[in-house]
């Protein structure tokens, strides 16, 4: 950048980059393409300045700017079915959804990926603690989080260094700021063998007129900068880590993750809260991807003026950082806010009450330009939002990969299927006891799902449900969901179902589906057929939304999930919230009375593609997914949602991958009581038990209330079988087989322990 | 009239509008203390709450033990005022010399969150007054620095002078919540001073008081019922 002939570089100003315009700089390794500095050539009439180029860098990478997602992006807007409930959409740091009562819900859900796979522990603690902070930054108490994770083969050496970390590290910083785990995912495929996906989900909770947005207004206004120093870790880690295919040499990229301390995040959290208790701040943003770069971009693009900022103020961890590195370090634990001249100083007090260190680093002007001084020389002249929100934008180009039909082809229903009974109970219990469909209780068990009093429900059950106001016994519950088996096979009709799956989750534990949230990981954009798949996804997941009346509130798009030529499943992951007006009334998954009656609602096709049957007993993945039945989920919930606050059931469970006797066997542990069941006419026990079907789920009645209920989904027009009672300590399926619970319960809790423990 | 207790705020600690609620659905006034202040605004008993008190990065509660309000805590607790340390709160304790003994890691090295059976030892605290001797609880436990210990000498004197509160119960199946959960010695779970107003234990009673939450059982209630009819009566 200089004549190295310094320690230190000399300052590369504005006024020196205006005399200097054929002075070589560092964009492609900063992740530029050539194209993209000709541009920013073009907005500024000038060379950028190296702090210039390293802003550009990372808002312009594909991780902040959404370059090749946005043009498909858009469609979550223009088919967003009309809803009064949503309050705050897209574009913000989350979307903001209306539960009544006066009360707002904000969540999202993102991905740490890359991170995760590099420094498996700090990768997936300072992916809980962005997402924490962007649903603080809306104004809201942070009252749960969910983790969905994927990872490589269970029995591969790797998923053995990187799973434990990643859970030790979801435990270390969520456990420390006092939030419930309240669900999630783990599954388990070779595609994610080199790149895990690490997703976080966090909710908040604030009353309508609390919620606070990203944008710095009113000349004068300070910018204040709080929380930890800044330091040297995770210097472009948009730009480098989360924008670029691994190579296959593997892990070497360590000083790109960025370190986390929880225990500065829970005293910026509470800070933070008394701030907005006293309504000090007109504008707020959290400082993840991009820091500060992305901080005072963005606020200042979204805001009405511009903006000057000292850059020699802020505190730093090590005083040797350079201007540019104090732009774009990502350094965990910082907020960045704009308040009213007579209120710095309360907000100060308050700031030294919690011992966070808070300065004020520059203001708001009445200019137009985001301005960045460096002990009085300028090194940063810019329009923010050719920073922020003026990115480029591909057009990538995408074709069905020429594979697709040959696997759509390769139907699942012409496996072999079980010769006699049997050999049918051993694949139920290879099923149950497979990776993929054993209980996570041993990765659970290290998230504090109790903390806040407030859990009415967490794992394994079908949604998270937590209680929002004690006295009036509102709350809220989340389901996440996500099949890439399915969508490998269907990127349209996967995305659906990954949305149906979790609609489902919701209502069944009595809770009616609100508002989405996905987080969308793929592989490489520069690839055709993932770009396909990409397309495929988020057409199909607009389409649904609009047709379930669920808009997407906000998410995060992870590409790059890939290594060398090989990309991982498309994988949306979409997150429903639901709200439920009286948790009382919510459903757990356990059969716990004697003699209940077990109905099966919806019906059961012969639709093994993408199944857990088919992964487990023959390592296949051809075929379709379950078709998908969009009014019939809508229904299934209604009816779901009318049984448990009519006290109607006592017990619900959805059915997805693993099929009936996944679901059956989940119960009944959680319950520690058995099932009889028979098979129902027009069935075989195979498909009875394996078919995954979607629209389904099944419910646990009390006798007195069987007609009533039947009669109900009879008049509504879904389809119910019954299938059983809840009797004994097995699961017994007549003229079949007789499963003990203990026998059960050994092959589904110790395969997980017995991988990693 | 109404019991007035005090939970105490740390910076990092998780579970004070937990506990503050526990308090009040059993009957008592919660008044919430601040580290930094001596004054414990003349409650009658003090709860310190579990969490990660100023990040917990030197030793589980060491810090904590030299705050102003502890200075006030100590003093009261040694002139009888009822004291209840809950898993960090307890580490605190201890760390004050309130309490023998301390909390390694746990016997796995994994924070442990679950569901767990314990056995009252005494009923003769000023926290477990309402129980019975041999009662057995279920309570939620989360922590990763759990696992009980203290010389032996100690561990007998706990034992002679029925010190030990609460044990692990162990008679059962780990998938109903039985069995020591972290290495503690001899399954100890909490403890009392000789005075029996203080008590810590590393489970946590203030997630146990309402039917919907937590695990659907109140049997942590009676910690706080116990001290607030002893407190009224007094």
């Amino acid at each position: 950048m200089s004549d190295g002939t310094t320690a230190r570089p000399a300052l590369d100003t504005v006024e020196h980059a205006a005399k200097t315009p054929e002075a070589a700089q560092p964009w492609k390794e900063l992740g530029l393409k050539e194209d993209e500095y000709a541009r920013i050539r073009e907005i500024l009439d000038r060379r950028p300045t190296g702090a210039e180029l390293a802003m550009y860098s990372v808002m312009w990478s594909e991780h902040c700017s959404y370059k090749s997602s946005k043009v498909h992006l858009k469609q979550f807007g223009e088919k967003a079915p009309q809803t009064d409930a949503l309050l705050v959409g897209i574009g913000e740091n989350a979307g903001v959804v209306d539960v009544g009562q006066g009360y707002a819900v904000t969540f999202k859900i993102e991905s740490h990926n890359h991170p995760s796979y590099i420094e498996p522990y700090q990768g997936a603690a300072t992916g809980v603690g962005g997402i924490v902070r962007d649903i603080l930054a809306m104004g809201a108490r942070p009252v749960a989080v969910m983790d969905p994770l994927r990872f490589g083969a269970a029995d591969h050496p790797d998923t053995k260094r990187v799973l434990p970390g990643v859970v030790a590290g979801i435990g270390g910083y969520g456990n420390c700021l006092g939030l419930p785990n309240i669900g999630g995912e783990v599954v388990f495929d070779p595609c994610y063998q080199g790149n895990p996906l690490v997703n976080a989900l966090c909710v908040g909770v604030m009353k309508h007129e609390d919620i606070h947005l990203a944008k710095a207004s009113g000349a004068g206004n300070k910018v204040i900068l709080y929380g930890a120093r800044t330091g040297g870790d995770g210097i472009g880690g948009v730009s480098v880590l989360a924008s670029e295919t691994f190579d296959a040499t593997g892990p070497s990229r360590r000083p790109a993750v960025q370190v986390g301390d929880p225990f500065q995040e829970k005293l910026l959290i509470e800070c933070t809260l008394e701030i907005f208790a006293e309504k000090l701040v007109a504008g707020i943003q959290d400082l993840g991807g991009a820091g500060l770069s992305c901080a005072t971009s963005e606020l200042a693009s979204a805001g009405s003026g511009g903006m000057r900022v000292e850059l020699d103020t802020v505190p730093l961890r090590d005083a040797t950082l350079s201007p540019e590195e104090i732009l774009m370090s990502e350094s965990q634990e910082r907020m960045c806010a704009i308040v009213e001249p007579d209120k710095v100083g309360r907000f100060l007090e308050i700031c030294e009450k919690w011992d966070v260190i808070a300065t004020v680093i520059g203001e708001v002007t009445e200019g137009s330009r985001l301005e960045i001084f460096w002990h009085g020389e300028q090194i940063v002249d810019v329009p923010p939002r050719s920073v922020a929100h003026e990115g480029p934008t591909y057009h990538r180009p995408f074709a069905r990969p020429a594979w697709q039909d040959a696997l759509q082809a390769d139907d699942a229903g012409a496996l072999p299927r079980p010769a006699g009974t049997d050999e049918l109970r051993k694949q139920v219990l290879a099923v149950v006891g497979s990776p993929n469909q054993a209980s996570k209780a041993w990765v659970t068990d290290q998230y504090d799902r109790f903390v806040q009093g407030n859990t009415i429900l967490a794992q394994p059950e079908d949604s998270g449900v937590v209680r929002i106001d004690p006295d009036t016994n509102l709350g809220v519950a989340l389901a996440t969901d996500g099949n890439g088996r399915y969508t490998k096979l269907d990127p349209y009709a996967g995305a659906q179902l990954a949305l149906a799956e979790a609609y489902r989750n919701v209502a069944a534990t009595g809770a009616k589906p609100l508002a989405v949230s996905d987080c969308l990981n793929f592989g490489s954009p520069e690839d055709p057929a993932v770009m396909w798949q990409f397309a495929e996804a988020t057409r199909g997941l607009a389409d649904a939304c609009r047709t379930l009346g669920t808009p997407v509130t906000g998410g995060n798009v992870s590409l790059y999930n890939q290594t060398g030529d090989a990309a991982i499943h498309p994988t949306p992951v979409v997150a429903v919230l639901g709200v439920i007006d009286d948790v009382s009334r919510r459903t757990p998954m356990a059969f716990a009375q004697q003699g209940q009656l077990l109905l099966l609602l919806g019906e059961t096709r012969e639709e093994f593609g993408g199944s857990a049957w088919s992964q487990v007993v023959h390592d296949h993945l051809g075929g379709l997914p379950p078709a998908v039945d969009l009014e019939r989920e809508r229904l299934l919930a209604e009816i779901l949602i009318s049984g448990s606050r009519d006290g109607m059931i006592d017990a619900a469970h959805d059915l997805s991958d693993g099929g009936l006797v996944q679901a059956v066997t989940e119960s009944c542990l959680r319950g520690g009581l058995g099932a009889r069941l028979v098979v129902p006419d027009g069935l075989d026990a195979f498909t009875f038990l394996f078919s995954e079907s979607a629209g389904r789920a099944v419910v646990a009645v009390p006798r007195s209330e069987e007609l009533r209920f039947t009669d109900m989904c009879g008049a509504r027009g879904l389809p119910v079988t019954r299938i059983g009672v809840v009797d004994g300590d097995a699961v017994e399926v007549q003229g079949e087989f007789t499963l003990p619970l203990s026998e059960l319960r050994a092959a589904h809790e110790d395969t997980i322990p017995g991988l990693l423990a | 009239m109404t019991a007035r207790i005090g939970v105490v705020t740390f910076p990092g600690t998780l579970d004070d509008r937990d506990t503050q609620r526990a308090v009040r659905l059993a009957g008592a006034e919660a008044v919430p203390l601040w580290h930094r202040d001596k004054d414990v605004l003349g409650v009658d008993a003090v709860v310190l709450p579990g969490g990660f008190s100023y990040g917990d990065y030197l030793r589980a509660g060491a810090i904590s033990r030299f705050s102003p309000v502890m200075a006030t805590v100590i003093e009261q607790a040694h002139a009888g005022m009822p004291v209840l340390g809950i898993c960090n709160g307890f580490q605190v304790l201890c760390e004050a010399h309130l309490l023998p003994g301390a909390m390694l890691r746990n016997t796995g090295l994994h924070f442990v969150c679950r569901d767990q059976k314990l056995r009252v030892e005494t009923a003769g605290t000023a926290w477990t007054a309402e129980y019975e001797a041999g009662q057995e609880i279920s309570i939620p436990l989360k922590n990763i620095d759990g696992r009980y210990t203290a010389d032996e000498r100690t561990l007998d004197e706990l034992e002679a002078e029925g010190r030990v509160a609460f044990r692990y119960a162990t008679a059962g199946a780990a998938a109903d919540g039985y069995g020591n959960p972290n290495g503690s010695l001899r399954d100890i779970a909490g403890i009392s001073n000789a005075a029996g107003n203080v008590v810590g234990l590393m489970p946590h009673p203030e997630h146990a008081v309402e039917p919907l939450t937590g695990t659907g059982r109140t049997d942590g209630l009676a910690f706080f019922t116990s001290v607030i009819k002893k407190l009224v009566s007094a």
